[in-house]
């Protein structure tokens, strides 16, 4: 199975909404690598810098409650598929998107509030990785290592391992 | 235990239950829109996979950027056309028959209750005012949905919005669901249906419910839905008449998809509109709204009446009711959209049109444009909108512009005061 997890960028903030994420003005590329220069440019947050290195390297969104508001738009999903990442990390996630993340088999893992805010306090370079035998991430940073257990529902769970819903579904139904 | 609404369309389309939490179903719907199907179009081709499940069950529009503004653009219509074409899909609509989608499809009738109706755009939740289950969905369902006519979703927990007393003039179904988002919070309802009930629904036309269920995904609602009753039953007349021999007949089979007495809900909200006040939005999150007097004054640059949230006849009525015999405000510059072809000649038919163009508006041609900062009014940095729409995200209609929601009536008052005021006091 594909590998999940690398380097995290922190977005500290609720409600990051599909707008911030890719604006709509961008929806009229008919590629998915055409999103790539695009990730994230409206983001509202303090001391963010959508060029910089951390969000280049990152593989993994560590971010807040409701994260992926707003538009079905996939173009949300493939804007991080194109730009390395694999993983995104939350509090919670609005339903479409977090459904996009599955079908294009990538991973949206729901952790508690506070096991966020332990990740967080790792300090400014973390690195996440996700291991789907056992259920568990572990997060490493400047002052210490954790690790956390997650649920993933076994459907969802599937998708990944199928490699999305289209594969899924053409072999199911 | 009884069912809601939403669990009895769920188990009348199970194809399957891939896990326990989880439901695919079978679509009677799939509407597709020239933003989000090009690429899923795409990838069937690539895949060598270039069919539908059934011509007849979608329903395809070019909406967003109509006519085309350039050669992107010109192009994602041009795959959707060719793509309904090739297909045999009879139901496209094209420049001087499109409009909004979410105003559009329910025109032709072609959702009714107990339906099930995908899209890839989030207002698809607009359509559960039939009593359907109707929901916004990425390119990846879309395109499974075009190939195979199912959908996964989650067992539906529902939420109870129970709507009591009655709306006062100058109040409308989008003062309701601006403030029901900002008990709610933009996270309030996610994952969950949003079955709205009560007096005030019973006493709505279909016009208010799409609007009141237009805006459930903006506290997270996979869908809104009312259940069907007179009202649905009436505006769906001229397309099931020959199903029924009465509509009292329709009516009471459309009974049959009404929540049980002793259904489970996982949350209710109640709400008394009898004194409610004009609502408007002042951040960046359709959660952040206050009464309008506590908006009195905020300067506007552009008034923009129209959308799949307020853009069919019942708006363009209420907004005629200021703006007829009046200016637009010298700073202002005011853009009205009808919706679709149907409610721009209606109001032609009225008048309306004809008001505000002497009032100083531009009156476009159907389509979504400037509601997502895509074309027909989007905004430079730092200018504000006073708008119908749904959505006031940063940079929505335009990068550094601001949006402030509001009822028609309340965009019509700020386009004669060139700032934010009340509409109550032009209805005297």
């Amino acid at each position: 199975m594909k590998k999940f997890g690398g380097p995290a960028i922190c977005l500290n903030r609720n409600d990051i909404n599909t707008d911030e994420i890719i604006p709509a003005k961008y929806l009229t590329e008919n590629s998915k690598e055409a999103l790539k220069p695009f990730i994230l440019e409206d983001l509202k947050l303090d001391g963010f810098d959508a060029k910089s290195n951390k969000l280049t390297d990152a593989k993994v969104i560590l971010t807040r409650a409701n994260f992926g508001c707003g538009s079905s738009r996939e173009h949300a999903v493939w804007v991080f598929e194109v730009n390395g990442i694999n993983t995104v990390i939350a509090e919670s996630f609005a339903r479409i998107f977090r459904q996009n993340m599955f079908n294009c088999g990538m991973l949206a893992i729901e952790l508690a509030r506070d096991q966020i805010e332990k990740i967080i306090d790792l300090g400014d370079d973390i690195t996440i990785m996700v291991d789907l035998d056992t259920n568990q991430i572990t997060a490493k940073g400047g002052t210490g290592e954790l690790t956390f257990a997650f649920t993933l529902n076994s459907f969802d769970r599937d998708l990944v391992v199928a490699g999305g819903w289209l594969a899924y579904a053409d072999r199911n139904y | 235990m009884g069912m809601t609404i939403a669990q009895k369309i769920f188990a009348a389309h199970t194809r399957d239950n891939p896990s326990a939490d989880n439901v695919v179903l079978d679509l009677d719907v799939v509407m597709c829109h020239e933003i989000t199907t090009p690429i899923a179009i795409n990838d069937l081709v690539a895949r060598g996979m270039d069919r539908v499940f059934d011509p007849d069950k979608i329903k395809v529009v070019i909406d967003h950027v109509t006519p085309s503004k350039d050669t992107k653009t010109a192009t994602q219509a041009k795959i959707l056309r060719d793509w309904a074409k090739r297909n045999g899909i009879k139901d496209f609509f094209d420049i001087g028959a499109n409009g909004v989608c979410h105003a559009l499809f329910p025109e032709k009738g072609f959702i009714r209750p107990g339906y099930t109706v995908i899209m890839g755009d989030s207002h698809t939740c607009t359509h559960g005012a039939f009593g359907a289950f109707a929901a916004g969905i990425g390119t990846t369902d879309l395109e499974v949905g075009i190939l195979k006519g199912v959908c996964s979703f989650r067992m539906p927990d529902s939420l109870l919005v129970n709507l009591t007393g009655s709306l006062p003039d100058g109040t409308s179904a989008k003062d309701v669901i601006l403030k029901i988002i900002k008990e709610l919070t933009v996270n309030g309802a996610t994952d969950l249906v949003m079955e709205f009930r009560g007096p005030v629904i019973d006493a709505m036309s279909m016009e208010s419910r799409m609007t009141l269920c237009n805006m459930a995904i903006e506290a997270g609602g996979t869908c809104g839905i009312c259940l069907p009753d007179r009202v649905t039953a009436e505006y769906l007349w001229p397309f099931i008449k020959d199903q029924y021999v009465t509509l009292d007949d329709a009516i009471a089979d459309f009974h049959k998809w009404h929540s049980d007495a002793d259904a489970h809900y996982l949350k209710e909200f109640k709400l008394d509109v009898s004194n409610l006040v004009p609502q408007v939005t002042f951040g960046f999150k359709p959660d952040e709204v206050k009464d309008v007097t506590e908006m009195e004054g905020t300067l506007v640059d552009q008034v923009y009446i129209g959308s799949c949230t307020n853009g069919r006849i019942e708006d363009l009525r209420q907004a005629a009711r200021i703006i007829n015999g009046r200016k637009l405000a010298d700073s202002v510059r005011g853009i009205l959209s009808p919706a679709t072809p149907a409610v721009y000649n209606q109001a032609l038919a009225e008048g309306i049109l004809q008001q505000f163009m002497a009032a100083g508006f531009c009156v476009t041609n159907p389509t979504c444009g400037a509601c997502l900062g895509m074309s027909n009014g989007v905004l430079a940095p730092d200018e504000v909108c006073a708008s119908t729409t749904n959505r006031n995200f940063n940079g929505r209609m335009g990068k550094g512009g601001m949006v402030h929601l509001m009822s028609p009536l309340s965009a019509a008052a700020a386009a004669v005061a060139g700032r934010i005021t009340d509409p109550r006091q032009y209805l005297k």
